[in-house]
C-alpha cells in the first residue's frame, strides 16, 4: 500500500508541470500556442508581436503551414491550448489539419487568431465563415477610405486605413485608452447576421468601402461604411475565444513603429496604436483578461449552515456564489452590482439581485415562492467581455407534510363545537331514549 | 317479505343423518374451496413458467416503485412522497395522488414475512399479490352467491370465477396493478352489504363500512360501489321492500363509508364534492324519509295517516324543490363542473373521443369489441340470461341486488373494455346460480326416479337444501308473488313431487352431460387463455417465425442503457406510455408518465414528438431533457410502437397548441 502511494506522489509530481501548464478551469491562460506561416519571413517582419506574447510566458512553436507533421492532437488529447493562422494564401495545411480540425479545436475550448490579407485563400475564407464572418467576395478587394487615411509622404490609393472606431469595452481593448488611431490594410469582412456571438472591435469609417484599388469602380462596392468590419472577435458559448481580421500586415513591426497621421486631423503620433491595440486584444483572446469562475455554490435555510437536500414551499432561504476573475495570474475578486439569481421552474418564479462583499462573495435570501416542484438555482450572466457564467443547480421544493398543518385552527373553532356537542347530544339522547321507560 | 333464502347446507334438521350429510357436506365445501384458491393461484403462475418472476406492463411497475419506497422508508414517508423524478420540472405528490391500498397491502405482506424470518424481495411480494388475492376473490365470490342462492350456487360461482380469463387479463402473477386487490374488495363489499341485508346486523354493517374503506384505498372503481347499493336501495324502496335490514345495511355505509373514504388522501373532499357521490347521499335523504313515513303510518289510524300524507306530500315538493336547486348548485359549483371526465365517458360513451384525447387515447379505455367479450367471458355469456331468471325464482333482495349488479356492469363492460372487469364477477355470480340451479333441478329429478316416491323424507330434505332449485321447474312460474310463497312450503313440496314423477331420468342424464360439458369445455379455454394470451410481460416480446421463437427483450435493454450510460439526474423525454417504466427500470427523470394528470404537460411533449427537429429542441431544452426515448417497431412489426401512437401525439397537442392540425399529418386520401 505505502508503495503504491510513493509511486502516486513521485508520478504527481512528475506530470505537475506538464499538468500546469495546459489550459485548466484553475489556471484559464493560454500557455502552448502554435502559429502557422506561409513564409517563415513572416517570424521576422512581425517579431515585435510574437515577442510580446513570448514575453508574456507564452510558448510559441511556429510551423510552415505545409509542414508535413503539423498536428493539432494526439492521441485524443490536444497539443496547443491556441492557434495562430498568419497563413492567408495557404491552399491546404500539411499533416491532419483541416477546416473541421480547427473548427472542433475551437469546439473543445480553445483560442484562434486569424489574420487574412488581400487574395485570402478560401480555406482561410471558409474558417472565418465558420466563425461567422465574411470576407469581402472579390479577392483582390481591399478597404478604401478617402477621407479616413493614414496620411503618408505618398498620396496612395488611400488603401492604408487609420482608424480609430474601437468597440467600447474595457475587458476587451484594455481599460487604458487607445489615444493613436490603428493602421489598417487589407481585406474587409461583414458579420453574419445571424451569429450573435460575433463582435465588431474595430470597424471601418462611414466613408469607407471595399473594392479593388486598382481596377475602376463600375458597379457600387457591396462592403461600404460601417458595416465593414477590420477586425472582430467571437466569444463561443464555450467561452472559446476567437480573432479575426484581414490584415495580417497591421501585426507587423512596420506598422507597429510606424506614426501616424489621419488625414483631416492636425495630431501626428510618434506611434500607431497598432501595438497597445493588438497586445491588449491579445491578452483578451488569450484569456489573461475576463475570465470569471464561479465557486462555492451554496444554499441554505436562514438560521441553518448545512445544504438541504429539498426545501418546502415558504421555506425562507440563503443563496450565495463566489466569483473571481483572472488576472493573467490569479484569481481576484470580481466586484459588480448586476449578478442575479432565478429560482426557476420553466419561468423564474424568483429574479434577485445578488448583493456583494466585495471580496467576491455574491448572496440573497429570499423565500421559496407557495409552488411545489422540481426548482433551479439559475444564474445566466452574460455580460460583453467576460465569459458567460451559467450556473444552475436542481434543488425539489416539496409541500407540506401531513403534520406540518396547524392542528386546532382558531376560525374553526365553532365547528369543533358543533361536532362534539352533537356527539354528546346524541348519548344523551340515546341513553335518555333507551333507559327512560 | 321474502325470507332470505339462505338454505345452507346447516339446516336445522331432526334426522341425525341429514345432520352427517350437511357436516359431511361443509368439509366437502371446505376442500372444494381449499382447492379452487389453489386453481386461481396457481393458473395465473403460467407467466412465471414461461417467462420470468417480473412486473408486467406500465403502471404495475410504478405501484412496484411506490411498494419499494414504502418498503424502505415507512408509511408516513410513503405519505409525504414528493416524487421529483416525474413530471419534471412539475414533481409528484406520490402519497396525495395516488390508490395506497394495493401498495399498502403488498408491503404489508412483505413486512411481515419478514418479520416471521422469510427473506422475500419486495418484488416477488408484488409479483405474487394479484395471483394470492384472485384465491380471495373467488372465496368473497362463495360468500357472496351463498349470501343469495345457497353453497351449491357459490361453489359454482367460485370455480368460475377462479378462472374466468378477464380476471385473469389482470391478475396474472406480475400484473401488480390495482384491480388485482380491488376485485376482491368489491366482492367482498357487496358481499358484505348481502349479509347485512340478510341479518340485519350493525356488526355486519360495520364490517362492510370498512370493507369499503379498503376499496375506496385500491381503486377508482369504488365509485361503482357507492352508485350500486344507493341503486338497490332505491329499488328495494321503489318495489315496497323496505324494511329495518335494508337501513341497517345502508345507512352506516354512507356514514361511515363517506368518512373513511375522506381519510384516503387521493379522495379527500373529492367524497363529498363530486357528483359520482350524490346519489348515495339522494338516497341517504330517501330512505329517512321512507323510515320516518313508515313509523308515521305504524302509529297514526289509517285516516290521519291520509291527512298526514297529503299535509306532507305538499310540504314535501317544496322542500325537494329546494333540494334539487341546492344540488344542482352543488354540482355547478364543484370543481369538476360536476363529473371527473372518466365517470362522463361512462355514462355517454362518446365524450371521450369528442372531447378528451388523452382518455380515448388509451387501448382499455375504448368500448370492447363483440369477440372480446367471447374471449374474455366465453361461455358465461350464455349462462348469464339463465342465471338472472334464476334469481327471478323467487325473486329475494339479495338476487335484485345481482340482478342490478349484472344488468349494470354488462351496460359499463360495454363502454369501456377495461370494464370488463367489472362484469367478470357479476356473470361469474350469475353463471354460478345458473348452473347450480340446473344441476338441483336435474339431481333431484334423478334421485326422485332412484329413490321413487317411497322416502318423503328424503324428498323433503332435498328440496329444503336446494329449496330455490325446485323453482327452476315450469310450474313455479305460475306461482304467486313472494309475500305469499313463505307459507306454503309444503304444498310446493308435494307439486315437485309430481313433477319429479314426470321428469324421465334419462333425459335428466343427458341433459346433466350436456350441462358439465359447458364449463369443462370453458376452462379449456380459459387455461389456453391464461397460458398463451394474458400472460405476456409486455415488456419482453416474442415472436414465432419460420425459424423458431425470437424473444425481443430490447425494453429492458433500453433501459439499462439509460441507467449505465446517463447521469442520475437526466431527463428522459418520452411519450407518456413508457415514464413508468422509465423511472422504475431506468431510474431517470421523466417528464411525463403513465399518471396523466397534467394534460398541457403530455400535450406539450406532444408537440415536441411531432414538430421539426428545430422546434422540438427548442421545447425539449427548455424542459431539460437530455435523451429522447423513442420506440420504433417496423423492423420487427412491433404494431405498439410510436409511429402507431404518432396520430395520439398530434390530437393531445393539438388539444392545447392549436399550430398542431391534425389534418398535416395526414395523406390527402386524393392524392
Amino acid at each position: 500500500m505505502g508503495k503504491f502511494w510513493v509511486i502516486f506522489v513521485a508520478s504527481i509530481s512528475i506530470l505537475l508541470p506538464f499538468l500546469c501548464n495546459s489550459f485548466s478551469p484553475e489556471t484559464p491562460t493560454d500557455r502552448r500556442v502554435l502559429v502557422l506561416l506561409d513564409d517563415l519571413a513572416v517570424k521576422s517582419s512581425h517579431s515585435s508581436y510574437f515577442n510580446s506574447l513570448k514575453l508574456r510566458g507564452f510558448d510559441l512553436d511556429f510551423k510552415l503551414t505545409d509542414d508535413p507533421k503539423i498536428a493539432l492532437q494526439r492521441y485524443g488529447q490536444y497539443l496547443y491550448d491556441a492557434l495562430i493562422l498568419f497563413c492567408p494564401s495557404v491552399e491546404r495545411f500539411g499533416g491532419s489539419v483541416d477546416v473541421a480540425a480547427i473548427i472542433n479545436f475551437v469546439d473543445s475550448g480553445h483560442d484562434l487568431i486569424i489574420a487574412a490579407d488581400v487574395n485570402a485563400s478560401d480555406l482561410i475564407r471558409e474558417i472565418a465563415t465558420e466563425c461567422g464572418v465574411d470576407f469581402d467576395e472579390d479577392p483582390s478587394a481591399m478597404v478604401i477610405d478617402h477621407t479616413g487615411y493614414a496620411v503618408s509622404e505618398t498620396e496612395g490609393d488611400h488603401t492604408l486605413i487609420a482608424s480609430d472606431d474601437f468597440i467600447k469595452s474595457d475587458v476587451i481593448i484594455g481599460s487604458k485608452k487607445i489615444e493613436a488611431p490603428v493602421l489598417f490594410q487589407g481585406i474587409g469582412h461583414s458579420l453574419n447576421p445571424v451569429n450573435s456571438l460575433v463582435l465588431k472591435v474595430l470597424s471601418a469609417s462611414p466613408s469607407a468601402y471595399s473594392a479593388n484599388p486598382l481596377s475602376k469602380l463600375s458597379t457600387p462596392p457591396s462592403l461600404t461604411g460601417s458595416a465593414i468590419s477590420l477586425v472582430s472577435v467571437v466569444q463561443a458559448r464555450n467561452n472559446a475565444r476567437i480573432l479575426i481580421t484581414g490584415s495580417l500586415s497591421m501585426f507587423s513591426n512596420r506598422f507597429f513603429r510606424s506614426g501616424v497621421q489621419k488625414s483631416g486631423s492636425s495630431t501626428k503620433y510618434e506611434k500607431s496604436g497598432n501595438e497597445q491595440f493588438l497586445t491588449e486584444l491579445s491578452k483578451w483572446i488569450f484569456h489573461e483578461r475576463g475570465h470569471l469562475k464561479a465557486v462555492n455554490v451554496k444554499h441554505h435555510k436562514v438560521g441553518e449552515t448545512d445544504e438541504s437536500a429539498l426545501y418546502r414551499i415558504n421555506d425562507e432561504l440563503e443563496y450565495s456564489v463566489e466569483i473571481y476573475e483572472w488576472s493573467g495570474t490569479s484569481w481576484e475578486p470580481y466586484v459588480t452590482d448586476d449578478v442575479q439569481v432565478q429560482f426557476y421552474m420553466m419561468s423564474p418564479y424568483v429574479l434577485k439581485t445578488l448583493s456583494n462583499d466585495k471580496k467576491g462573495l455574491y448572496s440573497a435570501s429570499f423565500k421559496v415562492p407557495d409552488v411545489y416542484g422540481v426548482f433551479q438555482f439559475k444564474v445566466e450572466y452574460q455580460k460583453l467581455g467576460y465569459t458567460s457564467l451559467s450556473l444552475s443547480k436542481q434543488i425539489p421544493v416539496r409541500p407540506y407534510r401531513h403534520n406540518e398543518y396547524e392542528r386546532f385552527i382558531p376560525t374553526a373553532y365553532p365547528y369543533y363545537g358543533a361536532a362534539f356537542s352533537t356527539m354528546a347530544g346524541f348519548f344523551i339522547f340515546s341513553f335518555v331514549h333507551l333507559y327512560n321507560k | 317479505m321474502a325470507a332470505p333464502e339462505t338454505s345452507t347446507a346447516a339446516v336445522p334438521t331432526l334426522y341425525t343423518n341429514n345432520t352427517l350429510r350437511n357436516a359431511f357436506g361443509g368439509v366437502l365445501s371446505f376442500f372444494i374451496l381449499l382447492l379452487i384458491g389453489v386453481m386461481a393461484f396457481s393458473i395465473r403462475l403460467f407467466s412465471v413458467i414461461k417467462y420470468e418472476s417480473v412486473i408486467h406492463e406500465f403502471d404495475p411497475y410504478f405501484n412496484y416503485r411506490v411498494t419499494q419506497f414504502l418498503a424502505k422508508n415507512g408509511i408516513y414517508e410513503f405519505w409525504n412522497w414528493f416524487d421529483d423524478r416525474t413530471w419534471y420540472p412539475l414533481g409528484r405528490v406520490i402519497g396525495g395522488t395516488v390508490y395506497p391500498g394495493l401498495t399498502l397491502t403488498a408491503g404489508t405482506i412483505w413486512w411481515l414475512l419478514n418479520s416471521l424470518n422469510i427473506p422475500l424481495s419486495v418484488e416477488t411480494v408484488c409479483v405474487f399479490t394479484a395471483p394470492i388475492f384472485s384465491a380471495f376473490a373467488s372465496w368473497a365470490t362463495y360468500l357472496l352467491t351463498k349470501e343469495v342462492k345457497g353453497t351449491g350456487a357459490g361453489l359454482t360461482a367460485a370455480a368460475l370465477l377462479a378462472m374466468v380469463p378477464s380476471y385473469i387479463s389482470r391478475s396474472v402473477a406480475g400484473s401488480y396493478d390495482n384491480e388485482a386487490v380491488a376485485i376482491f374488495a368489491l366482492i367482498f363489499t357487496f358481499y358484505l352489504y348481502i349479509k347485512t341485508l340478510n341479518t340485519g346486523s350493525l356488526f355486519y354493517a360495520t364490517l362492510n363500512s370498512i370493507a369499503y374503506f379498503y376499496m375506496v384505498c385500491s381503486w377508482g372503481g369504488y365509485t361503482f360501489i357507492i352508485n350500486l347499493i344507493p341503486m338497490h336501495v332505491l329499488l328495494c324502496i321503489v318495489t315496497g321492500r323496505f324494511s329495518s335490514r335494508l337501513y341497517i345495511a345502508y345507512a352506516p355505509l354512507v356514514v361511515l363509508g363517506t368518512l373513511l373514504a375522506a381519510l384516503v388522501p387521493v379522495v379527500g373532499f373529492n367524497a363529498v364534492m363530486t357528483s359520482e357521490h350524490f346519489a348515495s347521499f339522494l338516497v341517504f335523504i330517501i330512505i329517512h324519509v321512507v323510515a320516518f313515513v313508515y313509523y308515521i303510518k305504524g302509529i297514526l289510524s289509517p285516516k290521519m295517516f291520509k291527512v298526514a300524507v297529503t299535509l306532507v306530500v305538499s310540504v314535501g315538493l317544496a322542500v325537494c324543490c329546494a333540494v334539487i336547486a341546492v344540488l344542482i348548485a352543488l354540482v355547478a359549483s364543484s370543481p369538476t363542473k360536476g363529473w371527473s371526465g372518466r365517470s362522463l365517458s361512462l355514462l355517454d360513451p362518446t365524450y371521450a373521443s369528442k372531447y378528451i384525447p388523452i382518455i380515448a387515447s388509451v387501448s382499455e379505455h375504448q368500448p370492447p369489441t363483440w369477440p372480446s367479450y367471447f374471449m374474455d367471458i366465453n361461455v358465461l355469456a350464455f349462462l348469464v340470461p339463465a342465471g338472472i331468471i334464476a334469481c327471478f325464482l323467487p325473486l329475494s333482495d339479495a338476487s335484485s341486488f345481482v340482478v342490478l349488479y349484472i344488468a349494470t356492469s354488462v351496460y359499463f363492460s360495454g363502454v369501456m373494455v377495461r370494464l370488463m372487469l367489472v362484469l367478470a364477477p357479476a356473470a361469474c355470480i350469475t353463471s354460478g346460480i345458473a348452473l347450480s340451479q340446473a344441476f338441483d333441478v336435474f339431481t333431484g329429478s334423478i334421485k326422485f326416479q332412484l329413490t321413487g316416491a317411497s322416502s318423503n323424507t328424503e324428498v323433503d330434505a332435498a328440496e329444503t337444501s336446494s329449496s330455490t332449485a325446485e323453482s327452476q321447474t315450469d310450474a313455479v312460474k305460475t306461482e304467486k308473488p313472494e309475500e305469499t310463497a313463505k307459507n306454503r312450503p309444503s304444498r310446493k313440496s308435494k307439486k315437485k313431487e309430481r313433477e319429479h314423477g314426470e321428469k324421465p331420468s334419462t333425459e335428466a342424464k343427458a341433459e346433466k352431460k350436456r350441462l358439465l360439458a359447458l364449463p369443462l369445455e370453458s376452462s379449456v379455454h380459459c387455461v389456453w387463455a391464461a397460458a398463451e394470451a394474458y400472460s405476456a410481460p409486455s415488456i419482453v416480446l416474442t415472436s414465432r417465425s419460420h425459424d423458431g421463437l425470437h424473444v425481443f427483450d430490447d425494453f429492458r435493454e433500453a433501459y439499462a442503457w439509460l441507467r449505465h450510460n446517463t447521469d442520475v439526474d437526466d431527463k428522459v423525454a418520452s411519450w407518456w406510455d413508457y415514464g413508468y417504466q422509465t423511472t422504475a427500470m431506468a431510474n431517470r427523470t421523466v417528464i411525463v408518465d403513465n399518471n396523466t394528470w397534467n394534460n398541457t404537460h403530455i400535450a406539450t411533449v406532444g408537440t415536441a414528438m411531432s414538430s421539426p427537429e428545430r422546434a422540438a429542441w427548442e421545447i425539449f431544452h427548455s424542459l431539460d431533457v437530455k435523451y429522447v426515448l423513442v420506440v420504433f417497431g417496423g423492423l420487427v412489426g412491433y404494431p405498439s410502437d410510436d409511429i402507431n401512437k404518432f396520430l395520439w401525439m398530434v390530437r393531445i397537442g393539438g388539444g392545447v397548441f392549436p399550430h398542431i392540425k391534425e389534418p398535416d399529418y395526414l395523406v390527402s386520401s386524393l392524392c
